[in-house]
């Protein structure tokens, strides 16, 4: 029932516009000037007609927090006569003791939560920004030069299903200290999506847009700043977003080998504790990390894409 | 009048995955420094392939072509063209795809100020000086086709290559951008080249309208001038009888003489 009402403004508003497209048909005046005049007071009109949308709203926020609120529930019950495995209650109050201070300092094993997603965070961008620095220009020479894509493709599709955990010990070799291994870690396994997407984007240039390129004559340095580098933008995200999605994941099973201060190494730290509240609200912590991470690129692909 | 473009027995074959294909044979034609001429035929006869050819996008398998009296062996600015899906960058506004063009052939003397002026100055032209700085994606079609002839037009160049520009566009719109067309190629004196199939715009805009035949190896069947004095205004020709005069010998190249491709194979 609700729904009902909440329904009808929303299917009234495409009515008028066929109306208007009649009118345009009919009126003798030259169709450009049609346009101008009918198109704005139609669209205000559609604007001021729709009230605030609630029907939307609940159908945005009402079903991710019955989601939520389900796995609780069958996190409770299945934890109700359980003794190893806590339940959400004792997990929220620990969480809310660790929380309470997140940035104390006892000794290099021993630190707040807070420090340990920030030293994560800090590997993450460190390892996670080289690979978009070699990344990015590496998938642009790919998707310009065939002879370079058809010389690199092979190797790319032979490295990037290696698990990133095969990558550590050599990082470990090389490097001969436990962060550069673990930095080194997120730098090669995130690299190939920036790599694949951007050679791709650029690919996927319109010819239309390179005839453009070519009539005006344009300068190599103008197609690149004008032309490709807008047109292969969206693509490039794409890639910078799955990118992090994987450096974040890595970083946890990197941190877990390597030990010092992050994550990761909380969470082996506290399973050797036999604390099993704080892994699962490293779990939380991580997976609400990873989200925001990837909220935010989204929010940047947005505001660089275009539509056409 | 001496000749602008010279077109001497261009040839054009594509090497494709199906093997080899004869787009154009035996193009021999001149363009005069002023005049407008229309190519017309059937789909797929190369008028757009013989446009490119002058526009420098594609080079010839045989032959040369001319302009200015030099040989055409890139695109270059001083043959503007009007791509058919006006091929606007979504990313920069009317304005900014404009002032790309007009950056290109006059950065080098103009001042930043005279730059922008030029821009504002090819957008007002065609009647587009309210929309400046919106994208192409919040304009309507007929006036993205505005904003790329603008484009073109922008650029000062010595021929004005269009490849359908109109038609994509609704009846009324198309009229509307024709009228526009024709005051401001008096106004510039512009030599034109514009591949068309629609009768009506070739004998309304036209000195002489280039008749193809139909592929494969299309070439060029007939050349008909047209004698209406400029300026010409549609409402009165379509009752004049050279207008119908010269509609009609068009149709009856497009219709009666080639209306099929099968009919020309056989020929």
């Amino acid at each position: 029932m609700v729904s009902a009402v909440f329904h009808s403004p929303l299917d009234t508003t495409p009515v008028p516009l066929p109306g208007k497209t009649i009118e345009l048909t009919r009126s003798a005046a030259p169709a450009a000037h049609a346009f101008n005049v009918a198109e704005p007071p139609a669209t205000k009109a559609a604007v001021a007609r729709v009230p605030f949308d609630w029907r939307a709203l609940w159908l945005r926020v009402l079903p991710p927090l019955i989601g939520v609120a389900l796995l609780i529930g069958i996190w409770g019950l299945l934890t109700l006569k359980s003794s190893t495995f806590p339940t959400p209650g004792q997990t929220f109050d620990a969480a809310v003791k660790l929380f309470a201070d997140p940035f104390y300092q006892k000794g290099p094993n021993d630190q707040g939560i807070g420090w340990n997603i920030l030293s994560s965070l800090k590997r993450v961008g460190l390892g996670f920004g080289m690979a978009a620095l070699v990344g990015i220009p590496l998938g642009f020479m790919l998707g310009r030069f065939e002879f370079l894509n058809r010389m690199v493709s092979p190797l790319v599709s032979l490295l990037r299903p290696v698990s990133p955990l095969a990558w550590l010990p050599i990082g470990l070799l090389v490097f001969k200290a436990a962060n550069p291994a673990a930095i080194w870690t997120i730098f090669i396994c995130s690299i190939w999506p920036m790599i694949i997407n951007t050679a791709v984007g650029v690919q996927r240039v319109p010819v239309d847009y390179l005839n453009v390129a070519r009539v005006l004559n344009l300068s190599e340095w103008r197609v690149m700043t004008r032309i490709l580098f807008p047109a292969v933008l969206p693509y490039m995200l794409t890639g910078v977003r799955l990118s992090v999605g994987t450096a974040w994941l890595v970083i946890v099973a990197a941190e877990m080998l390597t030990g010092g201060v992050g994550i990761g190494f909380w969470v082996w730290d506290e399973w050797n504790n036999l604390n099993v509240k704080h892994i699962l609200i490293a779990i939380f912590v991580i997976g609400i990390v990873g989200l925001l991470l990837e909220q935010m690129l989204m929010a940047i692909a947005k505001r660089f894409s275009f539509d056409d | 009048m001496t000749s602008f473009i010279d077109v001497q027995n261009a040839e054009m074959v594509f090497e494709t995955k199906k093997g080899r294909f004869h787009a154009l044979r035996e193009i021999r034609l001149t363009v005069d420094n002023g005049e407008f001429v229309t190519l017309i035929g059937h789909s797929g006869c190369g008028k757009s392939t013989l446009l490119n050819l002058i526009a420098g996008l594609l080079t010839p398998t045989s032959g040369v072509l001319l302009c200015d009296n030099r040989e055409i062996a890139a695109p270059g600015p001083e043959r503007a063209v009007v791509f058919q899906n006006h091929s606007l960058l979504p990313w920069l506004t009317c304005f900014g795809n404009v002032h790309l063009a007009v950056e290109r052939v006059f950065g080098g003397n103009d001042s930043k100020a005279q730059l922008n002026e030029r821009t504002r100055a090819a957008l007002e032209l065609v009647g587009m000086g309210h929309a400046l700085h919106k994208r192409p994606h919040e304009i309507s079609g007929g006036m993205k086709q505005r904003v790329g002839i603008a484009r073109a037009l922008a650029m000062e160049p010595k021929v004005l290559l269009l490849d359908e520009p109109f038609g994509a566009l609704d009846a009324l719109t198309r009229a509307h951008l024709q009228d526009e067309l024709l005051k401001i190629v008096a106004r510039t004196h512009s030599t034109v080249v514009m591949v068309t199939h629609d009768v009506d715009e070739a004998v309304l805009l036209s000195d002489r309208i280039v008749m193809m035949t139909n592929g494969p190896a299309a070439t060029i069947g007939e050349i008909v001038r047209v004698d209406l004095p400029r300026p010409r205004d549609r409402v009165q020709l379509a009752e004049d009888a050279r207008y119908v005069h010269y509609r009609k010998e068009v149709l009856e190249f497009l219709y009666t003489r080639h209306g099929h491709v099968q009919v020309a194979i056989a020929a």
